[in-house]
């Protein structure tokens, strides 16, 4: 496992570097003159040109390229044009919100979609199946912004039991929850529609194995049979798309974010596409690469944890 | 020999049943076995005859959406299996009777060492600890001759030959030492020599341990090396039933004659094999007479009005499917 684990984190460095240098030539890509794309067309020369060596632009493209690679290595991500602090500061700042997010889905979806799923496979073609897979139809259905105004209606402003205007960043734990609770449930409906299916899909192909019928017949009860025999074996399938949502999931946390107005990635970016901030939105996609190889990377571990014959091949 | 013995399982009249396009057509009919302590009973036909259908349904495995027991009785220690609740069956499953399947490639666990696999069944039936369990799983995998057992305990099922699994798949079935034990073609997926060895070690352990075993297999060679009775199933029915020793000296069905025509033997150029022609029909288009009548080299006109019973024939214990046979014998 440990030499498995190794070799994982070995095959991220050469992902990470694609990753950068397809970001150093995105960004190279955008038509026109940067700094007179920042600064806008009144600016005078003399600016247009402090700025240029600012941003490095007056270097050899691959002078450009290799102080690009070697600020990230280093944990240098320039300064936001708006606001002069360093974009790694901008980031950190609004980071645990965002992640606070994304982790509150997941774990909404995960908790709610696993057991829903499993009871779909398990009672196939029963009410359970046809409910299931109508709350992930309809899950799947609603845009993160068509869902998120419905729940601030009914559970903020109808009801009042959450608050409309969020600010996210109350130090009192209870209010941070309460902060919480509508926009993690939003992106984690997503998210359970998502798990439902693919494990109602694959314990439905494990619950047909041979060695099921082997787990029966030594005399492994119902509840056994789907947790330890069946659940492992499927779990597989149900790791990908958690993983592969998690980059969809950081998407609509953008969205879902501007909706419930927290403070978070989101916000940040919106801010930083308004005032042309280019170094920060360079910093946000970094940290986004970075965030989606962490999350692919981590769930090949899974993989290797779950299953034994992943570590061999 | 099994006459003076006690009867360990005895099937009545079982009926199984299996759903096919909204009507259920039975896989397996009117079909009435028993099994002596200690006896070897061999169950041979071709494939879609309906012996993997009459050993799950002993144990109660078919499929629960689609598949019944329509008719009969299974009778063990006293009670009737078909009438028991889940719960009392998986009391029963793995523990006082057990079965190995036919693909040692897909019916163990991949996510579980074998030896977790081999304790599972004494910790659920035993009520052991899970050390203790452990402990006998590697006894177990010692008595089926897993090579260096103390460190293949903890490996997992893709780490073994096909014949290595198919011992742990027996050393499962052991765990907790049933009195009848299910085997449903365990060999034929290995390859000859290992086939040769798996058998041989299934007949040690069947005498060291005291069981009665039900072997299914197409393969009348191995029926020889093991068995001390045969009952021949086609399209869900026994059709004979005899001794090893009556069967291979005095074939009286058609369709066992033509079984063992296709048996490669020592004595004959493997050229002279003559497979059987035709099918067994299959459960949605079972023929109102004799299910062989189609393929049989004897058949009379009166073959396909009436389902002919199953009759004793010349020797003791001996029963055929054949009425034209047991005329011919009489007359
Ligand atoms: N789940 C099922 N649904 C419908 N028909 C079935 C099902 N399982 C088995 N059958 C049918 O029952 C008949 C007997 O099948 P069975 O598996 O018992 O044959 P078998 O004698 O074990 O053959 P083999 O040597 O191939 O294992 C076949 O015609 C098969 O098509
Ligand atoms: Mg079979």
């Amino acid at each position: 496992m440990i030499r498995y684990a190794i070799k994982r984190l070995l095959l991220a460095i050469p992902t990470l570097f694609v990753m950068l240098t397809a970001i150093f030539v995105l960004v190279r890509l955008v038509p026109g003159d940067a700094a007179a794309v920042i600064l806008g067309d009144q600016a005078s020369e003399a600016s247009l040109r402090a700025l240029r060596t600012t941003l490095g632009l007056d270097q050899p493209v691959y002078m450009q390229y290799l102080s690009f690679i070697g600020d990230v290595l280093t944990g240098d991500l320039g300064r936001s044009l708006s606001s002069g602090r360093s974009v790694g500061q901008e980031v950190l700042l609004v980071l645990p919100y965002t992640i606070e997010l994304t982790l509150a889905a997941i774990v909404i979806g995960v908790a709610l979609g696993l057991p829903l799923g499993i009871a779909t496979a398990v009672r196939r073609n029963g009410w359970v199946d046809y409910a299931g897979r109508l709350i992930s139809l309809v899950g799947l259905s609603f845009p993160a912004f068509v869902s998120g105004i419905l729940l601030l209606i009914v559970f903020a402003i109808q009801l009042g039991w959450f608050p409309v205007l969020n600010s996210g960043s109350s130090g009192d734990p209870i209010e941070r929850l309460r902060n919480l609770a509508l926009p993690a449930f939003n992106l984690g409906i997503i998210m359970m529609a998502y798990v439902v299916r693919v494990t109602r899909s694959s314990m439905l192909g494990v619950l047909g194995e041979d060695y099921i019928r082997t787990a029966r017949a030594k005399g492994v009860r119902p509840g056994r049979l789907v947790i330890r025999h069946a659940l492992r074996n499927g779990l597989i399938p149900i790791i990908t798309v958690v993983g592969l949502y998690f980059g969809t999931l950081i998407g609509n946390s953008v969205l879902t974010e501007i909706i419930f107005n927290r403070p978070g990635l989101g916000k940040l970016i919106l801010g930083a596409l308004n005032a042309r901030d280019y170094t920060l939105l360079q910093g946000l996609m970094i940290i986004f690469a970075i965030c989606v190889i962490a999350v692919n990377t981590l769930t090949d571990l899974a993989y290797g944890l779950v299953d034994p014959r992943v570590k061999y091949k | 020999m099994q006459q003076n013995q006690e009867t360990a399982l005895d099937i009545r009249g079982l009926r199984t049943e299996f759903k096919v396009g909204g009507r259920w057509y039975p896989a397996v009919r009117d079909l009435s076995l028993d099994v002596a302590e200690n006896e070897t009973l061999a169950i041979v036909g071709e494939s879609g005859s309906g012996k993997s259908v009459t050993a799950l349904s002993i144990l109660r495995l078919l499929p629960q959406a689609g598949a019944r027991i329509g008719a009969g009785e299974v009778l063990f220690e006293g009670r009737d299996l078909t009438k028991l609740s889940e719960r009392e069956m998986s009391s029963v499953r793995g523990n006082s009777i057990a079965m190995i399947f036919q693909e040692p490639m897909t019916s163990l666990n991949p996510t579980m060492t074998v030896g977790e696999q081999i304790a599972e069944a004494i910790t659920i039936h035993r009520g052991a600890s899970q050390a203790d369990a452990m402990a006998e799983a590697l006894r177990l995998l010692k008595e089926v001759k897993i090579p260096s057992a103390d460190s293949r305990l903890h490996d997992y099922p893709h780490q073994f030959s096909g014949g290595m699994r198919q011992r742990v798949m027996i050393a499962m079935a052991l765990a907790c030492r049933p009195k009848v034990l299910l085997a449903d073609e365990p060999t034929t997926a290995l390859d000859v020599t290992i086939q040769a060895q798996v058998l041989m070690q299934l007949d040690e352990l069947k005498e060291a341990y005291g069981m009665s075993v039900v072997f299914i297999t197409h393969n009348l060679g191995v029926v020889a090396q093991i068995a001390d009775r045969v009952a021949v199933m086609y399209a869900g029915e026994v059709v004979e039933l005899a001794t090893v020793d009556a069967l291979f000296a005095n074939p009286a069905h058609p369709y066992t004659v033509a079984l063992l025509r296709t048996m490669p033997r020592a004595d004959r150029a493997t050229e002279s094999l003559e497979p059987i022609p035709g099918s067994v029909p299959p459960v949605t288009a079972m023929p109102e007479g004799c299910a062989y009548a189609s393929r049989c080299p004897l058949k009379q006109p009166s073959c396909e009005d009436k389902r002919p019973e199953l009759l004793p024939f010349d020797g003791p214990g001996h029963q055929v499917r054949c009425p034209v046979r047991l005329e011919q014998t009489r007359g």
